[in-house]
């Protein structure tokens, strides 16, 4: 099947790329354009490991064909790290917070909570968790994940966040 | 998992869209959120030559007054669905179903159209139009048509729709105020399909019911309308024991299959459980 020309700007950068109509969103991310920060998890558009933001919507990029993406702006939790390194306030959160072990849930907790405050930048603890709901942590019981983007929020907000206990 | 090769389209209009279906023929599907369809091409349980993406059609989105009806258009999704203003004072009742579907990230792209449409049993928007009394409009190569929901399901996945045609809106009487509905979802997790559920919509007089509605998801090839289980509850003031009669009434024509959600019996008792529990919560929200 002839392949197809898309324009779309990833993490700041204009690109254009031919891809094969079938070609999934996560894969063009991965294998075309080397950002392997978003993962496969489940493949089955359950876990969220592969959530990335597309258009101020997060979106599973296992479930969506990259031509689908075409003209769209995309941020992945490469772009989400000031240019100088300086780490966004989920990703800080989540370090000070010990919201992961493993880390393979963790770009897409990051990139769905993102968009989450962007939404509603001071979220209950229950709005949190429905609001990650469709991204699945099979080591820390969320409950650290919680509370580092209740950490991102507050930090985003202007107050003053207080650093994790031991 | 890579689904197998098609070609891509991608039209700016309805009448581009019917067109294309038209003369690709049989081995093209419409692409709404991509959310049932992309899973069963990963799976090559689906295998189209071409897809022909609809969200490029501004006339599939938005939700507008029509003298007394609501319409919808099919490509809204179920998250603008649920920010919708108008949905949310007029028929809570669709906020409600459409937070109970997938998760986030797939109520960003999965559609209320695709919802309807697919004939999946399993979705949950098909028995609340029914409920509500809903109209879809379709678009084929003919022209425009109209069908009720409450005939457009035949079996799984078996639905009124004609190849080549598309559901491009679904038209809502708007319900009187001071109705009261609900819907309620058993499931096993974020995510699942119903393990039973039921929609309710239904107005009071003088604490007695004046009218109701019912309908069914997952407890059967298609979604149901619960009409003996309605009938019963119209004049009461849904006393214990009425609302006992018309979940019996529920879980009569239920005839669910046994899966993981659980031993077809259990099913069918939690159609009336979903019912009963429904019609509580709408009379409790009716005035």
């Amino acid at each position: 099947m002839s392949k197809i020309q898309i324009k779309m700007t990833v993490n700041g950068k204009a690109i254009e790329a031919l891809v094969e109509p079938r070609t999934l969103l996560i894969h063009f991310l991965r294998d075309q354009l080397n950002l392997t920060g978003p993962h496969i998890g489940c493949d089955t558009s359950h876990c969220g490991a592969c959530t990335v933001d597309l258009d101020d919507k997060s979106v599973k990029a296992c479930t969506m064909f990259a031509v689908q993406a075409d003209g769209g702006t995309l941020l992945t939790i490469e772009g989400m790290a000031a240019p100088d390194g300086t780490l966004h306030a989920l990703q800080e959160g989540f370090r000070e917070m010990h919201g992961l072990q493993c880390g393979y849930c963790t770009p897409g907790m990051i990139l769905r909570g993102y968009r989450l405050l962007k939404e509603n930048p001071k979220p209950s603890e229950e709005e949190i968790r429905s609001g990650i709901s469709g991204n699945l942590c099979r080591c820390t019981g969320y409950q650290n994940i919680v509370k580092a983007i209740q950490y991102a929020a507050a930090k985003l907000s202007g107050a003053p966040v207080k650093e994790a206990a031991e | 998992m890579i689904p197998g090769p098609f070609a891509y389209h991608r039209p700016k209009t309805v009448a581009d869209a019917v067109g294309l279906l038209a003369s690709l023929g049989e081995e093209a599907r419409p692409l709404a959120g991509g959310h049932s369809l992309i899973p069963m091409m990963k799976l090559r349980l689906a295998a189209p030559q071409h897809l022909v993406d609809l969200s490029a059609i501004a006339e599939l989105r938005g939700v507008r007054n029509d003298g007394g009806d609501i319409i919808i258009g099919a490509m809204t999704t179920q998250h603008a669905l649920i920010a919708d203003a108008t949905l949310g004072s007029k028929l809570p009742i669709l906020r409600e179903t459409a937070l109970l579907i997938a998760d986030p990230q797939v109520r960003y792209v999965g559609t209320v159209g695709g919802n309807v449409a697919n004939g999946d049993p399993g979705n949950d928007m098909p028995a609340v139009m029914i409920c509500l009394g809903a109209t879809y409009h379709i678009a084929g190569r003919r022209g425009e048509r109209r069908i009720a929901a409450r005939e457009f399901y035949q079996g799984a996945y078996f639905t009124a729709l004609e190849p080549g045609e598309l559901v491009t809106a679904i038209r809502i009487p708007t319900p009187p105020a001071g109705h009261g509905a609900a819907y309620e979802k058993l499931k096993r997790k974020v995510g699942d399909y119903a393990t039973a559920a039921a929609a309710v919509v239904l107005t009071l007089k003088q604490g007695r019911v004046a009218t109701c509605s019912i309908g069914l998801t997952n407890v059967a090839e298609t979604p149901l309308r619960a009409e003996e289980a309605a009938n019963a509850v119209i004049g009461s003031t849904l006393d214990a024991a009425t609302v006992k009669k018309a979940a019996a009434a529920a879980e009569a024509i239920a005839s669910p299959a046994s899966d993981n959600r659980g031993p077809a019996a259990y099913r069918k008792k939690m159609a009336g459980v979903m019912v009963a529990r429904a019609l509580e919560r709408a009379k409790a929200r009716a005035a």
